[in-house]
């Protein structure tokens, strides 16, 4: 092909997931700073009005609800519920499930099969299903949520630890540190975890997105944070009645959560082509 | 392999056994279970029938091994809202359930194996590189959005289709979609990478070179030996399935288990829910026992490997 022949130029995409995951954090961290009007303040004569409409000298850029509330606002606000309750659960969820792993691969014996048939007893349940059973027991809320998601996700991090632990308990740095006196947990957070921490970062990135999913699913179906507290959830689940009336209610929050969930798992896919995963 | 046999079907039975453990802890997590199985409207002769049934009475082994031989006899207990045996409840909705299941299905397999064979054979190039793109999209998007997002433009809009309930075909097609949706990305991906393994093969390189097609090559040698991680997945993807059912139903309507699980949690009825995750499990733990025993009968391999 000689120099004169036109080509695409080569653009790389490769920031815009990170960009976008980034946008979304910072809009969920200033929310009080950057919504143009309250998300819970009601105007019954504005409501389901589409977006562009103008009331009070305020512009709903993206439309009102079915109490007259702004959808732009409420999506700002929704966004911080599910960031907080998708990363408190992938934190709570990542420090027990690593714990019970390690601890699994290292002692080996009884302690190893309870721990482990345990991690297989939970993951043959359909995650949202017991989620839905522990929700409809504890009944619903925020902090009920995160400890819910991370009941129901911890066995995912389990089996990456105990599987990245047991290739390295054998190997000659650690067999080292023991011969030299190093007790269990030194070896464990000084010498193992640093070395199953890539692995374990990026199940926790791909976990993030999915824990994203079940808040607003179990928003959706009422389970999750509860009203009048916006989550894109519950809204999309209004939008579902006013389907036929008005689109907006539902259209903007769905996309919010799309975004979102798709850049953590090309966040997720990025790294584990980079560091290798431990499934 | 009878001893391989034994050996699936004991573990699938402690699993079992685990599941139903796992459900009557948390049936206790929140204390006092008759508060959580009776409605609000339940009388005081309700409550200490109910207590009496359940041997509150008695020590929590008792009540355990109680509860184990009633599910051992499909005793999942009676329904006060809808004054039924929840068994019976149950399998009223199964069939609506297995229906959208096996459209679900139907959209994953029929789409997403030629995206991950087309992804496998075009790869490095631009479009492999756009299908990757639009799994990922299938992957990230929720099911309840792009539910309500086909219900608008389908249903709303150009009133192809209509937007919920059940009944003929074509309330079957959006449903099938919104489901299949998550499903048809992990197919593609799968066979994607199950292919570009198998291509790196020297049996590939040298039916190659004895001048196979390419049609012929993926038809004879690639599909067949990646049918194993195709039939494992499929396995999964049952369970999920189930899960993603849930949402979907409520979206559509479809009066399935879970729709039914929705409508009971908001009756307060929770013995119904708690069969249905009961059910949920044990149809995953069965998937995953046929897959195993599915491919030791398909590549002999397997047995020899599984047998540490």
């Amino acid at each position: 092909m000689d120099k004169y022949t036109w080509q695409a130029p080569r653009i790389n995409w490769s920031w815009w997931p990170g960009f976008l995951l980034t946008l979304l954090v910072l809009c969920a961290l200033f929310a009080p700073w950057l919504v143009p009007i309250d998300p819970d303040r009601q105007n019954l004569l504005g409501r389901l009005k589409a977006p562009g409409f103008e009331a009070r000298g305020h512009l709903f850029w993206l439309g009102s609800d079915e109490l007259g509330r702004d959808v732009l606002s409420r999506l700002i606000y929704g966004a911080r519920v599910s960031i907080m309750v998708a990363f408190l659960s992938v934190l709570l969820s990542g420090v027990v499930g690593v714990f019970v792993g390690m601890l699994a691969a290292y002692l080996r014996g009884p302690v190893e099969t309870i721990l482990m048939r345990l991690v297989d007893i939970f993951l043959s349940v359909p995650a949202i299903l017991l989620a839905i059973l522990t929700v409809a027991v504890l009944g619903p809320g925020f902090i009920n949520v995160i400890l819910v998601l991370a009941l129901t996700r911890w066995p995912r991090y389990a089996r990456v630890a105990y599987g990245q632990t047991l290739v390295l308990t054998n190997r000659p740095f650690v067999t080292l540190a023991r011969a030299m006196g190093a007790s269990i947990p030194h070896v464990m957070i000084k010498h193992i975890l640093p070395n199953i921490a890539g692995p374990l970062l990026v199940v926790a990135t791909l976990e993030f997105g999915l824990m994203v999913l079940f808040e607003a699913g179990l928003s959706f179906l009422g389970l999750g944070v509860q009203p009048p507290t916006a989550s894109w959830g519950s809204m999309l689940a209004t939008g579902r009645n006013y389907v036929a009336s008005a689109w907006w209610i539902a259209t903007f929050p769905g996309l919010a959560l799309f975004m979102l969930v798709l850049s953590a798992n090309l966040i997720g896919d990025r790294l584990s082509e980079q560091i290798g995963t431990g499934k | 392999m009878i001893r391989f046999l034994l050996h699936r079907v004991g573990q699938a039975l402690v699993a079992a056994l685990g599941v139903v453990t796992l459900v009557f802890f948390i049936q206790r997590l929140a204390g006092d279970p008759v508060a959580l199985l009776l409605p609000e409207t339940a009388t005081q002769a309700d409550i200490d029938a109910m207590r009496s049934t359940l041997g509150l009475d008695r020590s929590a082994w008792v009540q355990y091994l109680e509860f184990l031989k009633d599910i051992m006899r499909f005793d999942l207990g009676d329904s006060f809202v809808q004054n039924a045996p929840v068994i019976d409840i149950i399998v009223s909705r199964i069939p609506h359930t297995l229906q959208l299941a096996a459209g679900a299905l139907t959209v994953a397999l029929a789409i997403g194996l030629p995206l991950g064979l087309i992804m496998a054979l075009t790869r490095g190039r631009a479009l492999s590189r756009w299908i990757m793109g639009l799994v990922l999209a299938c992957q990230s998007m929720p099911t309840f959005w792009s539910g309500i997002m086909m219900i608008l433009v389908f249903g709303v809009w150009l009133k192809w289709l209509p937007s919920s309930g059940t009944g003929t075909l074509a309330h079957l097609v959006m449903p099938s979609v919104a489901l299949g949706l998550l499903s048809l990305a992990t197919y593609a991906r799968i066979v994607r990478s199950a292919l570009i393994d198998e291509l790196g093969r020297d049996y590939v390189r040298s039916a190659r070179a004895r001048g196979v097609g390419t049609v012929r090559l993926v038809h004879r040698h690639l599909l067949r030996n990646s049918i194993i991680p195709i039939i494992s997945i499929t396995a999964l993807e049952i369970s999920q399935l189930l899960a993603g059912a849930v949402i979907v139903e409520t979206v559509f309507a479809w009066p399935g288990l879970g729709l039914l699980t929705v409508q009971s949690i908001a009756a307060r009825d929770f013995l119904v829910v708690q069969a249905v995750v009961l059910i949920g499990a044990f149809v995953t733990i069965a998937a995953n026992l046929a897959a195993d025993i599915l491919y030791s009968v398909v590549d002999p391999r397997v047995r020899l490997d599984d047998s540490a």
